[in-house]
């Protein structure tokens, strides 16, 4: 039985399609092959010296926040050291050398107000990646962020209630970092650095893991809001996971 | 119509006194040494306008009854005395009446503000800021370290700015979120604002004073009551202004003592 | 005395609609025009005021259709505790300046009292018309304020310093606090313009028979009333002019240096008192509120004098009274300022003069009762407002007692005591003193009667729902609750909680009642029942021409005064009174040599 021409034309076509988007879909493995193939960064951020002394948080002009803490005791958070010298809260970011898309992650990172605290206290996007803020307390917050005058980014300050809905925002510039306010509990302070490409923060031990880095030589930032930046310069190949470890001196 | 004005008046009349005469709302316990004078003051005032208030709506009430059902071909008659009566009353009743109260209440306000803090008193500072107020004890050697606006860090608990690497004073400064004095002794509050207007007010206390940006104010009182008393802000301020607040603990001499020794730990 | 001259205020008849209606120099249209901007004005300050209680009680509520009002200040129809201080701001503004300031002096004054002197227009015509536009560029940008930015000023309307100039301080205070300055530097000129206006018609526009002590109490309160604005406004201006510069141009006449904001130190202003801002502010402020109450005073004691149905057991001393209390209001500024920081030797010099302002205003309070001894009473809505007034003025002033005492002010300042004390003493006996001007005067404005029936209902929901809303205030405050606070979260205030929730129901009750009045307003303008020239058999020049007057008053020929201003409770051809303007020989009720 033939195959009648306008039938022989529907399958040469659908065939064509298949072909193009299966090209398609192969180079974009391709692709992710390649990605997938990039390398890690990874290192510790130490603190070398005494960390200075992270004064106690008295809450008592709130009360719902200071019954969160009576068991435990809050403390300023501007240098948070572990026993082996481990700092938390450093952003570390590829500062130059950064080809891939400006913004690397397609999530939302959340700012929580909780217990009278920004969770977490450090926190960074990409310039344009949304980011949204959340009240988990039972008392209003006012969130002020102040990005350096005159820049790309602008200073804001706005109320939210208990139980409001997020407040989802963006930045326009990288800048590192924005220091974060709330009016009317003066002690909370937080940071958003908005960075260019991939970052990571570091933990409680001072570790920090960028993934998916494509070889090539970069110049690595670590940002830490009372000691503030380090660079160091990092070859990444394929394949070969690369360690760069910061250490910055307490004064 | 007119009657049920003269009877609505009355109602309300005697609906108001209700609850002042019940207490229901009224000024908490007084627990300092000069609060007794504002209380009897603010005593005999209520008297007195309670009174011309009864007696104002009810005599209108009155009146309004009466000169709304007139009979035909009444004759319009004039208050006994007319006008000159009601200038003597005006001058003589209320007039001599409110100045009185003028003239004896300023017993009460000199009390405060014109009788100087006594040498012995505890000094404490305490700087009202968007939104929250902070107090700072001089320590051991009495004196408070310089303040410097330019070093004022909220997020490292920098709250008034003071140099303890450099200024000799301020090493041993004690800096707290919540007041506490002991009771029965003379406190010496000096007030000065980080930003805007605010206004330290304590009810219990029955102390208010405004913080002026640009100016160093001054208070003194003394509490005779232990207890946990609030502190609120009375002065617009901003946006936080609802909850700009801090705690006054007014503890017995033993607790005061133990209390600074341990604020003192955590500087 | 002044005979009329013929060319201060005669202008030809209005032709065009945009000189009839729009740009019209005829004070009656001004007249019309200011009313109808207060209107305007109370509706927007009174759901203002329903946002602000609303919140009160539930401040975690979503309001509908408030997010499209803005959508920063409440973000998903919530309220936040800025925006409540901004609207709180609005309405205070709103209120104090656009609906106290305008209606009672500029809507009624200058509708009435060119009539009631017998002149043709007010002296300066178009200065008339230039202060009315003036007040109106000055309310839209006022309401433009809520369009910009961060929203409309957070300050209060008394925009203390320096959280009025420092843009940092709070949203609303950049571009917001300028516009409201702007505003009410604008309203100063259109009130400067007015005052002017007022005191040369009053004392050069006089008809023939006219002499001062036989005008009315309404004019004798405008008179007044425009000799204490000429000063107040005078400071106001220059005082909000450097309260921009401070702003915008980088002086320092309100701030110290050395502030520090959110961590940042304050560079660039330095040497500036904020207790100067205070004083400039209150020396205009407290002369404002009897500007606020003097001309409601005028009107009720017309109206009740109408409704006695006798004059008043002596004129001169109200006109003495009114006098004094203008004169002694320039001297008790500072007790504002008791607590504020300023010398407390100069609290106690404030104090006295605070104190003896009750004199004056006790007496004419005596009068008003004690002249109703032994007198009729005509039960109209017009009299009822103004009978309320007087339970209100006694109820509001009679707080002030306290607040006059520095002492007792030191636990009082700042709490709801105060709130309720102006707002019963100015605000809502100012209002009384507007519905009852409204009810009495309609049928000579707009030439058809109001429904009583309609005017009773509205005087009894707002009577009552007035002293429900506010009684409750001095409560709060003897308990210490402080004011402008958005929402109650301190320990010791929970339990006054149940009685602010009635306080709100109340507010939105009496504010639903208001409808009434609205509906009654504009249904009589079109369809009311024909008034004729003198439907309250009244006594004063305006009950002497017809209803609505025409567009020189009298028709071309200025009437003639042969009598004082009232001339009731006699036996006359008209009845029990006779007009001033009538030649009819009678007993006069009062010699002009009375006691004082």
């Amino acid at each position: 039985m033939s195959v009648p021409v306008r039938h022989r034309a529907v399958i040469f076509f659908c065939a064509l399609l298949t072909f193009v988007a299966g090209s398609v879909m192969f180079s974009q493995y391709k692709v992710k092959a390649a990605a997938l193939s990039g390398s890690s960064i990874s290192g510790i951020v130490r603190l070398e010296g005494t960390a200075p002394h992270q004064r106690p948080i008295d809450m008592s002009k709130e009360p719902s926040c200071a019954l969160m803490h009576k068991a435990n005791l809050v403390t300023t958070e501007s240098v948070v050291a572990g026993p082996d010298g481990g700092l938390k809260n450093v952003v570390v970011y590829i500062s130059q050398g950064w080809t891939g898309p400006a913004q690397a992650s397609t999530a939302s990172p959340i700012l929580d107000q909780k217990g009278c605290q920004y969770i977490p206290h450090v926190m960074a996007v990409n310039a344009g990646q949304p980011f949204k803020v959340l009240n988990s307390d039972q008392t209003s917050h006012n969130v002020h962020p102040m990005p350096a005058p005159g820049g790309a980014n602008q200073e804001w300050n706005k109320s939210q209630s208990p139980g409001a809905q997020p407040i989802v925002s963006s930045w326009n510039g990288e800048e590192v970092a924005i220091h974060v306010k709330c009016n009317i509990h003066p002690w909370m302070s937080g940071y958003i650095a908005v960075v260019k490409g991939p970052y990571s923060i570091t933990n409680q031990k001072g570790a920090f893991r960028i993934e998916n880095i494509p070889p090539g030589d970069y110049t690595l930032s670590a940002w830490q809001e009372t000691y503030g930046t380090q660079t160091q310069k990092v070859t990444v190949a394929a394949g070969k996971p690369a360690t760069v470890n910061f250490a910055f001196k307490a004064k | 119509m007119a009657k049920f004005v003269a009877v609505t008046l009355i109602a309300i009349a005697i609906g108001s006194a209700i609850p002042i005469l019940l207490h229901i709302w009224m000024p908490p316990a007084d627990i300092s040494t000069h609060g007794h004078l504002i209380d009897a003051q603010m005593a005999d005032t209520m008297v007195e306008a309670g009174i011309c208030f009864i007696a104002a709506q009810l005599i209108l009430a009155v009146f309004i009854w009466l000169a709304a059902s007139r009979p035909s071909g009444y004759k319009i008659r004039n208050f006994p005395g007319g006008s000159f009566v009601l200038v003597l009353a005006a001058f003589f009743l209320v007039g001599t009446e409110v100045l009185a109260l003028g003239f004896f209440g300023t017993k009460a306000w000199a009390n405060i503000y014109f009788t100087p803090p006594s040498a012995d008193s505890l000094p404490v500072q305490v700087q009202a800021g968007q939104f929250a107020f902070y107090f700072r004890y001089p320590g051991p050697d009495g004196k408070f370290g310089p303040i410097h606006p330019e070093m004022i860090n909220e997020a490292n608990q920098n709250l008034f700015g003071i140099d303890v690497d450099h200024d000799q004073d301020a090493k041993d400064d004690i800096v707290t979120a919540e007041m506490g004095v002991p009771a029965n002794k003379e406190v010496h509050l000096l007030m000065h604002s980080k930003d805007v207007g605010h206004s330290f007010y304590v009810r219990e206390l029955r102390i208010q004073q405004d913080f002026v940006p640009g100016l160093d104010l001054s208070l003194h009182f003394t509490a005779t009551k232990t207890g946990r008393y609030e502190i609120v802000c009375t002065q617009l301020c901003g946006l936080g202004h609802y909850n700009m607040k801090a705690y006054l603990n007014v503890m017995s001499p033993t607790d005061y003592d133990s209390w600074i020794k341990q604020q003192a730990a955590l500087q | 005395m002044h005979d009329v001259s013929s060319h201060v205020g005669h202008h030809a008849p209005p032709q065009g609609f945009f000189r009839k209606y729009v740009f019209s120099l005829d004070h009656k249209v001004i007249g019309k025009q200011y009313y109808g901007l207060g209107l305007l004005a109370v509706l927007i300050g009174m759901v203002l005021s329903w946002l602000m209680r609303i919140h009160l009680i539930a401040p975690n509520a979503t309001i509908p259709g408030l997010k499209w009002l803005s959508s920063t200040g409440a973000p998903g129809g919530v309220m936040t505790p800025e925006y409540y201080l901004q609207l709180m701001t609005m309405h205070g503004t709103l209120m104090v300046f656009f609906v106290l300031t305008t209606v009672p002096l500029a809507g009624f004054g200058n509708y009435f009292l060119p009539i009631q002197i017998g002149a043709e227009d007010m002296a300066f015509p178009r200065f008339n018309m230039m202060s009315f536009w003036a007040t109106f560029v000055g309310f839209c940008v006022l309401i433009a304020a809520f369009f910009v930015g961060d929203g409309p000023p957070l300050s209060g309307w008394t925009a203390y310093a320096p959280l009025s100039v420092l843009a940092g301080a709070g949203p609303g205070q950049a571009m917001g606090q300028t516009l409201w300055a702007v505003s009410i530097a604008i309203f100063c000129i259109g009130q400067l313009l007015g005052s002017l206006n007022f005191i040369t018609t009053t004392l050069d526009l006089r008809t023939k028979g006219m002499m001062l002590m036989r005008m009315p109490l309404s004019t004798w309160a405008w008179f007044i009333t425009s000799c204490i604005g000429l000063l107040a406004f005078a400071v106001l201006l220059p005082a909000c002019i450097l309260l921009i510069l401070d702003r915008v141009a980088g002086t320092s006449f309100f701030v110290p240096s050395h502030l520090v904001i959110s961590d940042q130190v304050i560079s660039n202003h330095s040497g500036g008192s904020p207790l100067l801002w205070q004083h400039l502010f209150w020396f205009f402020g407290h002369p404002e509120v009897y500007i606020a109450i003097l001309p409601a005073i005028g009107i009720v004691s017309h109206i009740l004098i109408n409704s006695y149905r006798r004059p008043l057991l002596s004129h001169r001393v109200v006109i003495y009274s009114m006098i004094a209390i203008g004169f002694l209001s320039y001297m008790v500024w500072g007790h504002h300022m008791f607590v504020s920081g300023m010398s407390p030797y100069s609290a106690v010099v404030f104090s006295f003069p605070t104190l003896a302002i009750t004199i004056p205003a006790t007496l004419i309070t005596l009068i008003w009762i004690g002249s109703l001894y032994g007198a009729k009473l005509e039960v109209t809505s017009a009299s009822l407002f103004a009978l309320g007034f007087v339970s209100m003025f006694v109820t509001g002033g009679l707080s002030g007692f306290f607040l006059a005492q520095p002492s007792i002010d030191v636990y009082l300042h700042g709490t709801y005591f105060v709130v309720g004390h102006f707002h019963m003493v100015m605000g809502v006996a100012a209002i009384f003193g507007m519905f009852a001007g409204t009810y009495f005067w309609a049928p000579k404005m707009f030439g058809r009667m109001m429904s009583e029936t309609l005017g009773k209902v509205h005087f009894w929901c707002t009577f009552v729902g007035a002293y429900c809303i506010f009684m409750p205030f001095h409560y709060l405050g003897l308990a210490g609750n402080v004011r402008r606070y958005s929402a109650f979260v301190d320990d010791y205030l929970q339990p006054l909680l149940p009685a602010h929730k009635f306080i709100t129901f109340a507010a939105l009750f009496t504010g639903a009642a208001q409808l009434i009045f609205l509906y009654n307003l504009v249904r009589s303008r079109f369809a009311g029942p024909p008034a004729d020239e003198n439907p309250w058999h009244g006594t004063s020049l305006e009950w002497a021409t017809s209803s609505p007057p025409p567009w020189d008053n009298f028709g071309g020929r200025a009437p003639v005064v042969y009598h004082d201003p009232y001339q009731y409770g006699i036996e006359a051809s008209s009845g029990d009174y006779v007009m001033q303007n009538s030649p009819e020989q009678i007993q006069t009720v009062r010699e002009d040599k009375s006691l004082l």
